[in-house]
């Protein structure tokens, strides 16, 4: 299925898109954010969380909707 | 308690008493109102500024920092005459003629897991304003704890987030996210810059947010997390549920929680060194921060061995005189003990990377080359 996946923060700046379409076809989210490391490498060394339809949820969910949003900390203030 | 209201009272705040939804009765909750600012830089003088002029009867400011030239361009209760003070008891000063009628209670401190608790005794909601994980942490943990709710907000360039946690049984940030970020991954305000109107609008969304807990309104952002981005003018509010789990570690920790020390998770400034860099650094000398019985023993002639938890019942073991190499066995540990010895002015310490294992391994290939 198609994803768009939103990135926020510093994730944007190193996927140097704030937003994108993929093509998925497993099932998990962690199986989508393996995909997500092979395409961007450096991913896997940031913190992140990531939600499904603007829900935050845990890397052994099912990927069912099509909004899927990465979201680091922020410690600015 | 009643009281009568004066002349300046109702005039002072007339905007909010015509408000039907506030009133006189909504605007003497306020009044009756202790609120606990952490940090008064980018996000702490907006909120600031909003709960002052808002007539909160008893405001803290905790805030360690003095105020310096580049502060101004974003943090907008200092002017040019404050650099140089410290940033609670500046934006005391400014606060006081804003308001003249509520207790401003200013801390020149730092907020540690030593005073958090005592100090949050005091206040119903804390306002986190920081700017560094260790200390929203710290806040995060604290407010659990002593069951106060935190409004929280925290900004990176041009976006911002916003968010009500342990509120009403709600999330906390640990929820959110359960583990402080690796050290250095994310950069604050004074690394990558800001532009000073976000921590403006930040500041404003969260003071918004003590006003409607305390006007008991509904809808307060609790188990949501509000993001907006500056350029795009994007907003998006995702949905945040609440881990039991994170509470029970957080409780679990109670009878130690004066002993954590939240800094050295966190902060950037510990030296780190690999094993390769060792031999620039002669004369050294290592200490291993371990448990006694700890494996791999290693046979190291220029090594004491002080566990972590002792490291400060042995400062006067440790040379000024050496480069020290502290390890441990993955260099979490290390980290930390480099970050104690820096609280006591010992600064001539390394936190060695990759722990025993990194040592044993290099000490291996020497012994072979011999």
């Amino acid at each position: 299925m198609k994803l768009n996946i939103k990135y926020f923060g510093l994730l944007a700046e190193v996927t140097q898109c704030a937003a994108e379409v993929i093509d998925f076809s497993g099932s998990s989210v962690s199986e989508l954010l393996e995909l997500l490391f092979e395409k961007y490498p450096i991913l896997e060394n940031k913190d992140f969380q990531v939600a499904q339809n603007q829900k935050i949820v845990s890397i052994d969910t099912l990927v069912s909707e099509h909004e899927i949003a990465l979201l680091p900390p922020f410690s600015g203030g | 308690m009643k009281f009568l209201p004066s002349q300046e009272y109702m005039s002072r705040y007339s905007r909010h008493i015509l408000l039907s939804d506030v009133g006189q009765v909504g605007q003497d909750k306020l009044t009756q109102a202790q609120v606990l600012v952490v940090g008064a830089g980018g996000l702490g003088c907006p909120v600031l500024q909003y709960l002052t002029a808002a007539g909160i009867g008893t405001l803290g400011i905790i805030d360690f920092d003095v105020v310096e030239i580049s502060n101004l361009q974003r943090q907008i209760l200092f002017g040019t005459s404050s650099i140089g003070t410290n940033k609670a008891l500046a934006a005391k000063a400014r606060l006081e003629d804003l308001n003249p009628e509520i207790i401003i209670q200013a801390y020149p401190e730092k907020l540690t897991s030593d005073n958090a608790l005592d100090l949050f005794k005091s206040y119903d909601i804390i306002v986190d304003g920081t700017d560094n994980f260790g200390t929203r942490y710290l806040i995060n943990d604290a407010a659990v704890l002593s069951n106060k709710p935190v409004v929280y907000g925290a900004i990176y360039k041009f976006e911002g987030q916003v968010s009500v946690f342990n509120y009403q049984n709600g999330p906390s940030y640990r929820c959110l996210f359960p583990i402080p970020p690796k050290e250095g991954s994310v950069a604050n305000c004074s690394e990558v810059g800001v532009l000073g109107v976000l921590p403006g609008i930040i500041g404003s969304m969260q003071a918004n947010e003590v006003l409607k807990i305390i006007l008991e309104f509904d809808h307060v952002l609790s188990g949501k997390l509000f993001c907006y981005n500056t350029r795009t003018s994007q907003t998006t509010t995702l949905e945040i549920s609440k881990s039991v789990a994170e509470y029970e570690k957080i409780e679990a920790r109670k009878n130690s929680f004066k002993e954590d020390h939240y800094d050295a998770t966190c902060e950037l400034s510990v030296s780190e060194i690999s094993i390769e860099e060792i031999s620039d650094k002669k004369p050294i000398q290592f200490i291993d921060v371990r448990e006694l019985h700890e494996q791999p023993q290693l046979n190291l002639t220029n090594c004491i061995q002080i566990p972590l938890r002792e490291l400060e019942e042995h400062l006067n073991q440790i040379s000024t005189h050496t480069n020290n190499i502290i390890f441990c066995k993955s260099g979490a540990r290390s980290q930390i003990a480099v970050s104690i010895l820096q609280k006591h002015n010992i600064n001539n310490c390394f936190s060695l990377k990759g722990g025993a294992a990194a040592l044993m391994e290099h000490l291996k290939i020497n012994a072979y080359e011999r």
